[in-house]
């Protein structure tokens, strides 16, 4: 495949064991062009935070490939590391996990000053981030001084002050309010970047992302446009997904590309 | 004193502690001197005794040895009030009780001005090697967690009529130090795998500028110039 | 036993201070080979650890009670020259924000509690080790006697340096009999809690034991279909020569100990010590010459033979130190060395 630009995102045979024995991953083939917007279903311990964490070099030493737009995925190489973790952008379930400095803007200029920037393209940085996500005035706060909604999207800004190329988000959706999800939603809307989403929240996945994975047990067994695989009930009821109740796929429009 | 960056206090200190260390002994004045010098810079920086005096204890078991040094030390002898101790002894013993003290003193002095994060900015400042000032930070950063789930898992211990009272408990404590261990661990991991996600790769970012002024030197160094002029003076006059 | 400072005179603060600087220098560059990305913070976490338990004293008998040291704690959970850094940073922490240990004698407290616990326990360990099955579990065993071992070695040098360096003279045969032997408890409970606490880790969190890194059985991956997959050929940047490693652990270990003996055998005190000079005062020098080892020569450290207290122990250095590689090269040559295709647990998470 030589069409411009290169995917995002190519993922061949990813096989893994955690060090205690357990398998998770057994296979996966999985593969985001730049621009789309992928979703990424499944039910617990299907396997999905392990494949995330394959895709900046956290997880490593399994069998398979990950390539990051063109780039190899390769643990000894420090350099080639520090160029796919500034191109993807990781942010993980748990917001406190991720905020670790005194305030605000401290976080969000941890992860770019990590990448060489200083001074005033630092601020710069670090204040495009924050009115990225509608979090402009709170730059001085602890962050536990804000509320769950308001973390989530302080987490986010600090992964996009490093201005990736992929956004990566797992559950985002988790534990937040509906106003906070609508915020959310808008927020990750306006920005021009390849999304993929791991979520339980098939809604969201409807109204966010045009393209569906399934991951059970360790493979993939769907892949396909999310209108289509959420309306495939024996494909939901086969891998543990149920639509929450009184939801139906057919009724909301399929969201496009671009 | 709270103000001055880390890596100048550190140096001051230094300093200070080698003029006393190389100061011979029987130059009592001397270390009256010192002494009073680090009152006033406590007094300076509004230091209380009460922060000072208990951590003073941690020198206990030496300051329990300088005291038995002149009973069982060999060397002729002085009789005092009906005792015999040995004279070597009792120079040895001021020795130790003297050098150590005011390295304590000095050292808790540090310790209540500076905030550990800054130490190991000042210690990188310093130039000391990476590898040891990220590990010094990661351990900083855990030993809230370790002494957090310490204290939980004490309390749970103590809720069920546990008491360390004989060797036989060791084996408790023991087990109960491994599964910490693993507990703390994974409470980081997470921690440290979102830092590696955001281009962590050892150092300490700078995340702002904040070198030390001549200024900040200069007064740093009235410390430790002060104990050299009394330090020379008392090399001259030994 | 963290040493304050003024207690040892300058020059032995000196030289201990250079072998402490020296071996740090060495286990930073040694330590590339050990420390992977997320090996920093375990290293951080067991000086936490260690940092943490040290202020727990235990019961070691009447009235007396001891403090882990950790040493070999950390080099079987690190590997040794992550356990030297790990130490040093926490005695170095301690001095500086706990006024434990004078700042002028961190060079003391890190040749002590950081290197000879450290290098005793992790060679003890390796030799129990090579002796033992190829499981996880035989790191639990191993880790003890090295504990054990550790502390009372620790004591040893703390002898030693005080008789080179001490404020005043001290019986030495006293002192070392009380020390070693109040050590020897204490180690007993170092032991202890470091067999139960890598068990503990052992049994849930194998990979954090570096120790046992290379006795975990290789991974099977399957495909989904059952399937046994071709393996992925090894990492460009292969494992680093491990022989090469452990020749260089060797290294410093002989010149560290050389050096200390050779310095440490300058300053002695060319008169007798404390124990003699008391004894030939008293005219009991006689008795003394009865001792055991009397008639050998080098027995009595002194002028006996014309060998003078340098070379006796320089000599006596050597022939401990030659004896230790002999039985540590016979035992490692007996383990086969593991193929290259397998799955190096540095690669896996």
């Amino acid at each position: 495949m030589t069409a411009p630009p290169a995917p995002s995102l190519v993922v061949r045979g990813l096989a893994y064991a955690y060090p205690d024995g357990r398998q998770a991953l057994y296979g996966v083939d999985f593969r985001v062009e730049r621009g789309e917007r992928v979703a990424v279903l499944g039910p617990n311990g299907a396997g999905k935070t392990t494949l995330v964490l394959h895709l900046n070099g956290i997880l490593s030493g399994g069998l398979g490939t990950v390539e990051v737009a063109g780039l190899a995925v390769r643990p000894g190489d420090r350099d080639a590391l520090r160029e796919i973790r500034r191109r993807v952008g990781i942010v993980f379930q748990d917001p406190d996990d991720q905020l670790f400095l005194p305030t605000v803007r401290d976080d969000v200029a941890f992860g770019p000053a990590n990448l060489g920037v200083r001074g005033v393209e630092l601020d710069r940085r670090v204040r495009r981030a924050l009115e990225a996500v509608g979090m402009g005035d709170v730059a001085g706060r602890p962050p536990h001084h804000l509320s769950f909604g308001q973390r989530r999207r302080v987490a986010v800004a600090t992964v996009l002050a490093m201005e990736p190329e992929i956004l990566v988000l797992d559950e985002p959706t988790s534990n937040l309010d509906p106003a906070s999800r609508r915020e959310l939603a808008e927020v990750l809307r306006g920005l021009d970047v390849t999304m993929v989403l791991v979520t339980h929240d098939l809604p969201y996945a409807m109204q966010m992302c045009e393209r569906s994975v399934v991951l059970s047990d360790g493979v993939v067994v769907a892949d396909g446009p999310t209108g289509q695989v959420l309306q495939d009930a024996d494909l939901l009821r086969a891998h543990r997904l149920e639509l929450p109740y009184g939801f139906d796929p057919r009724s909301v429009p399929e969201v496009t590309r671009g | 004193m709270h103000r001055l960056p880390a890596h100048v206090k550190v140096v001051a200190l230094l300093g200070f502690v080698l003029v006393v260390v190389a100061t011979p002994r029987e130059q009592v004045w001397a270390f009256v001197a010192y002494a009073l010098m680090l009152a006033v810079v406590a007094a300076v920086a509004r230091v209380p005794a009460g922060f000072v005096l208990p951590r003073m204890l941690v020198e206990l078991p030496f300051v329990v040895f300088a005291l038995l040094l002149p009973l069982v030390a060999t060397g002729p002898r002085v009789d005092v009030a009906g005792v015999s101790l040995s004279v070597h002894g009792l120079w040895a013993g001021w020795n130790v009780l003297a050098k150590g003290t005011l390295g304590v003193f000095a050292a808790i002095l540090l310790a209540a001005t500076t905030e550990p994060r800054a130490l190991l900015v000042g210690l990188q400042r310093l130039r000391v090697p990476a590898l040891l000032v990220e590990i010094a930070s990661f351990m900083v950063r855990y030993v809230d967690v370790v002494s957090d789930e310490m204290r939980r898992m004490r309390i749970a211990r103590e809720s069920r009529g546990f008491h360390a009272g004989h060797v036989g408990h060791v084996r408790v404590l023991a087990q109960a130090a491994g599964a910490l261990f693993i507990r703390s661990y994974e409470r980081g991991e997470r921690v440290h795998l979102a830092m590696l996600s955001r281009g962590y790769t050892g150092a300490l970012p700078v995340l702002e500028e904040g070198g030390a002024s001549a200024a900040a030197w200069r007064l740093a160094a009235v410390l430790p110039a002060a104990a050299l002029a009394v330090g020379a003076t008392a090399w001259v006059l030994a | 036993m963290h040493v304050p400072d003024g207690f040892l005179d300058a020059p032995t603060s000196v030289a201990t201070a250079a072998v402490a600087g020296a071996a740090v220098a060495v286990s930073l560059r040694m330590a590339r080979g050990e420390l992977d990305e997320r090996a920093a913070p375990l290293a951080g976490l067991t000086a936490a650890f260690v940092f943490a338990v040290q202020m727990l004293n235990f019961p070691v008998g009447v009235g007396t009670s001891g403090h882990l040291m950790g040493g070999a704690l950390a080099a079987v959970l690190v590997g040794p020259w992550t356990a030297v850094l790990v130490l040093s940073v926490v005695l170095a922490m301690q001095a500086l924000l706990f006024a434990d240990g004078g700042l002028t004698a961190l060079g003391i407290n890190v040749v002590l509690i950081g290197l000879v616990t450290v290098a005793v326990g992790w060679t003890v360990t390796k030799l129990v080790l090579a002796l033992l099955p190829r499981r996880p579990a035989s790191v639990v065993p191993a880790a003890f006697v090295g504990a054990l071992l550790s502390v009372p070695a620790a004591a040893l040098v703390f002898v030693g340096l005080y008789a080179v360096g001490g404020a005043a003279d001290l019986p030495l045969q006293a002192l070392a009999a009380t020390m070693v032997g109040w050590h020897v408890l204490i180690g007993l409970g170092e032991a202890v809690i470091t067999a139960l606490t890598v068990s503990a880790v052992v049994a849930v969190r194998p990979d954090l034991v570096y120790a046992g890194r290379h006795l975990q059985p290789a991974l099977e991956l399957r495909g989904a279909d059952g399937r046994v997959p071709d393996q992925v050929p090894a990492e460009p940047d292969a494992t680093p020569d491990r022989r090469r490693r452990t020749g260089g652990l060797v290294a410093v270990g002989l010149a560290v100990t050389l050096l200390l003996a050779g310095v440490a055998s300058f300053y002695a005190s060319g008169s007798p010590d404390g124990l003699e000079h008391v004894a030939e005062e008293q005219g009991f020098l006689d008795t003394a010459r009865d001792h055991a080892f009397g008639d050998l020569p080098l027995a009595d450290y002194g002028d006996v033979g014309g060998i003078p207290v340098g070379l006796a122990g320089l000599l006596g250095v050597a022939a401990t130190v030659l004896v230790g590689w002999l039985v540590f090269r016979l035992v490692a040559s007996r383990r086969p060395d593991r193929p290259a295709a397998t799955s190096d647990d540095r690669e896996r998470v």
